[in-house]
């Protein structure tokens, strides 16, 4: 056995070139051979890769689909996503709970079937959903659970769950997967037929300065949620000291009700890697890295497939359209179940082979990024838009959408409408125009940017998307009448308790205190001050926070107590005219003494 | 006009506050001339006879008299100052409330490395007041209108809180006044 350990790591090692920037890959395969990552592999990989133990833990323990104890040979991780909370998803749970015997977090006697929870994993237009190994398993119903598990436990193969397949490339062999796509709109930009290589002729053909121009001319601004001008990005990356340089396609999409790279990725693929390309060339990029979240694992056979044919192609390698000194390649990185990698600078460390932990900016990426070298990092959407910009010129796609927003955008929809999917709309449509296209106008509420963006009411609904007003990262969830906003509020809360990298103390422990004061007044126990006194947490949260996640964590609690006061009001405990804390029962603090030392309190 | 009135009390605390409070030094006979000192350990008085504006309570509530004594501090005061960090957050005592009350108790009159009880004895006098599940801070028992930390809190921001109070100025502590330790 130990010999065996020592083997493995050797040989799993030596395939990465020894080389600790690639531990991402190295754990992954180790656990991926031994089941899980033990002390002493640790060991071993921090000598082969000449780094410390310290290091390869920080890796193992940080990443959600890293362990380092054994599990069982198969994982079932359910999402908590709050749009599956809306379709039961704890009834699915309980009913894996009941057929396995075990509960969350547990593994089975047999060491076969561990079941776990795990955040948003974009599936949320046709949950709940679950992982099952690398298997992604849609519309999961209580019912469904018995023949799940029996089909996994008499095939010991998730990819044996998978019956019908899914539309589209879904479908493909190298897929094979029941995720369906959903799209709902075809717009110009993202879903129209495209011809590899249209774009990146078109970019050949000039120099990489007028590349940049013509992404400044499309006002074309990052679709991963800030909205910076994508043009102005590759342009500090470009005029950086330095020759090697490089191009990151941010793929992570971890923002619950964000699915829409998802689709772009199994569609569009060639669009995307197109956009790479010309990226690459216009900032002098030869090296490109796609991080793919590993929620996505199961897309990368195909993804590989296409990044082949694009070589084969010559759109891809040296020398790409015949141009000499146009070199730019893709490697992909899988991440490991850590949102905070979708933040740049938590993504660039991730590529490192470090813990997703954000770093301090400046310096930006685009002076000091990867392996501290000049570095652009865009979302899928972003790179997709670039391609069709050089394909079709600056002022076609500065045309579409609005001043300040041009093109169109994806939107993922999901919770309480009657089309959820993908959407390609142009940008400056208001809410209420949205929600007529999805079926959803009874809605009291939507989520839009997903938990971190804002939650409005029906007041706002004429409110226009886009950069001027309502910016999306593409995450809209629907939230019908039935729904208490509350009960959403404490779901998008606990993902960010969970999600917390934890390097800073206002979002390790100030989101811990936001969730547990708002459970306080879900409980009913909630005091009139306690609206101010979570008003006051979510502005230090948001002000002392080093990154985005903590930046912008509160918005759940800070947007609804702006937006929807009287849910909270209505749950409040009144104030008492005697200045006792309404909260505070007596009997029930000495309960225990009484039974503990069996007598009556002293009476007063 | 008859000058305002103090009363102070510690409840689960050490009585490092109260000190605090007297650290102020020669500034006392001032304070003396400003408020009269009611109820307080200070001058023993037992009971409220009279409204007070300022009640200033160090300790946390651990046992049913202390509840009761801040209760009827918020009951005779129009202002009550929650000082240091044991009425404020619990402080030291708050280390118990992660361990079951009966653990707590056997720990400490029975197993505690230090004891010597040999009758194996926990004192159970009908005359002790009951000990709460946990100590709460007391702001969780009753509304609480200021919170000054510190362990103690310093001695010259207890007076220029006193002072400014009384004045009727805004509090304002400048930095190193408001601490945590
Ligand atoms: C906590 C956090 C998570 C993020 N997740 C993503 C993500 O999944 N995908 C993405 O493109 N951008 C994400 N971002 C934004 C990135 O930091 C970065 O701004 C973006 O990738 C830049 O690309 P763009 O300019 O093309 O939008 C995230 C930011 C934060 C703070
Ligand atoms: S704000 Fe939160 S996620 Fe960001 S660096 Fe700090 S602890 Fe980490």
């Amino acid at each position: 056995m130990a010999e065996n350990l020592e083997k493995v790591i050797q040989e799993v090692t030596a395939r990465y070139g020894k080389d600790r920037t690639r531990m991402m890959d190295i754990v992954r395969e180790v656990q991926a051979r031994l089941g899980h990552v033990s002390g002493a592999a640790m060991d071993l990989i921090a000598r082969e890769v000449k780094s410390h133990r310290v290091e390869v833990e920080g890796v193992v323990t940080f990443y959600a689909f890293y362990t380092d104890r054994p599990k069982g040979r198969h994982v079932i991780r359910v999402t908590d996503c709050v749009t599956a909370r809306m379709r039961h998803v704890d009834e699915v749970v309980a009913a894996f709970e009941k057929e396995l015997g075990i509960r969350v977090g547990e593994t089975t006697p047999d060491g076969q079937i561990t079941l776990e929870r795990t955040s948003c994993i974009g599936l949320c237009d046709q949950g709940p959903a679950a992982l099952i190994d690398d298997v992604p398993v849609t519309y999961i119903s209580s019912d469904k659970v018995k023949s799940l598990v029996r089909v996994l436990r008499e095939t010991g193969d998730a990819k044996k769950l998978v019956k019908t397949l899914g539309e589209g490339n879904n479908a493909l062999d190298l897929v094979h997967s029941m995720v369906i796509n959903n799209i709902r709109k075809r717009g110009d930009v993202i879903f129209a037929p495209f011809e590899s290589g249209s774009a990146i002729r078109n970019a050949a053909a000039v120099s990489p300065a007028e590349v940049i121009r013509s992404v400044k001319t499309a006002r074309l601004r990052g679709r991963g949620g800030a909205g910076f001008p994508a043009g102005m990005k590759g342009e500090f990356a470009r005029n950086a000291a330095g020759d090697r340089k490089f191009l990151l396609c941010n793929a992570d999409e971890g923002e619950p009700g964000t699915f829409k790279d998802r689709v772009i990725l199994t569609e569009a693929p060639d669009l995307l890697f197109e956009g790479m390309a010309v990226a690459g060339y216009a900032i002098g990029a030869t090296e490109g890295i796609l991080y793919l979240r590993g929620e996505y694992a199961y897309l990368r056979p195909y993804l590989e497939h296409v990044l082949e044919q694009r070589r084969a192609k010559k759109l891809l390698g040296k020398g790409i359209a015949g141009k000499a000194g146009f070199d730019f390649d893709v490697r992909i990185q899988l991440g490991a179940g850590a949102y905070i990698c979708g933040e740049e600078s938590g993504l660039i460390r991730s590529c490192e082979g470090l813990r997703g932990s954000p770093r301090d900016r400046p310096p930006f990426p685009v002076e000091r990024g990867y392996l501290d070298l000049p570095t652009v990092v865009n979302n899928v959407e972003t790179l997709c838009c670039a391609a069709r910009v050089l394909e079709k010129g600056a002022a076609w796609f500065a045309q579409i959408g609005s001043e300040q927003s041009s093109g169109t955008k994806l939107f993922s929809v999901s919770g309480d409408c009657r089309r959820p999917g993908v959407y390609e709309l142009p940008f400056g449509l208001t809410v209420a125009e949205f929600l007529k296209e999805v079926g959803g106008d009874d809605a009291q509420a939507v989520q839009v940017g997903g938990p971190s963006g804002t939650c409005i009411d029906r007041g706002q609904f004429g409110r226009k998307l886009g950069f001027e007003d309502l910016p999306t990262g593409g995450s809209m969830i629907v939230i019908g009448p039935q729904r208490d906003i509350l009960d959403v509020a404490a779901a998008f809360m606990e993902f960010f308790v969970e999600e917390s990298c934890g390097w800073c103390a206002p979002c390790r422990i100030g989101n811990v205190l936001i969730r547990e004061r708002l459970e306080r007044i879900r409980a009913g126990k909630g005091l009139p001050e306690d609206l101010t006194y979570l008003e006051e947490l979510c502005t230090t949260v948001k002000k002392t926070s080093r990154c985005g996640l903590g930046q912008t964590s509160p918005n759940p609690v800070a947007t609804t107590l702006q937006n929807f006061r009287k849910a909270y009001e209505a749950k409040l405990l009144p104030a008492r005219q005697d200045g006792r804390q309404p909260t505070f029962d007596l009997r029930a603090a000495l309960s225990e003494a009484v039974r503990v030392q069996g007598r009556e309190p002293v009476a007063h | 006009m008859a000058k305002p009135k103090v009363a102070t009390a510690s409840l689960a605390g050490c009585f490092g506050c109260h000190m605090s409070i007297l650290d102020i030094d020669d500034r006392i006979l001032k304070l003396a001339e400003l408020v009269e000192f009611h109820k307080s350990p200070i001058n023993d008085i037992k009971k409220f006879s009279e409204r007070c504006l300022v009640g200033i309570i160090e300790g946390g509530c651990c046992n049913e008299e202390n509840v009761h004594v801040l209760q009827d501090f918020r009951k005779n005061c129009d202002l009550l100052i929650s000082l240091g960090d044991c009425a404020t957050m619990g402080g030291l005592p708050a280390m118990r409330n992660h361990v079951p009350l009966e653990e707590c108790l056997a720990e400490a009159y029975l197993h505690g490395p230090t004891v010597h009880n040999p009758a194996k004895q926990i004192p159970n006098d009908p005359e002790i007041p009951l000990i709460l599940d946990k100590v709460y801070p007391l702001h969780e028992v009753v509304k609480i209108d200021l919170h000054l930390p510190g362990c103690p809190p310093p001695a010259d921001a207890i007076w220029e809180v006193l002072v400014a109070l009384l004045n009727n100025k805004p509090i304002d502590l400048k930095y190193g006044l408001l601490r945590y330790d």
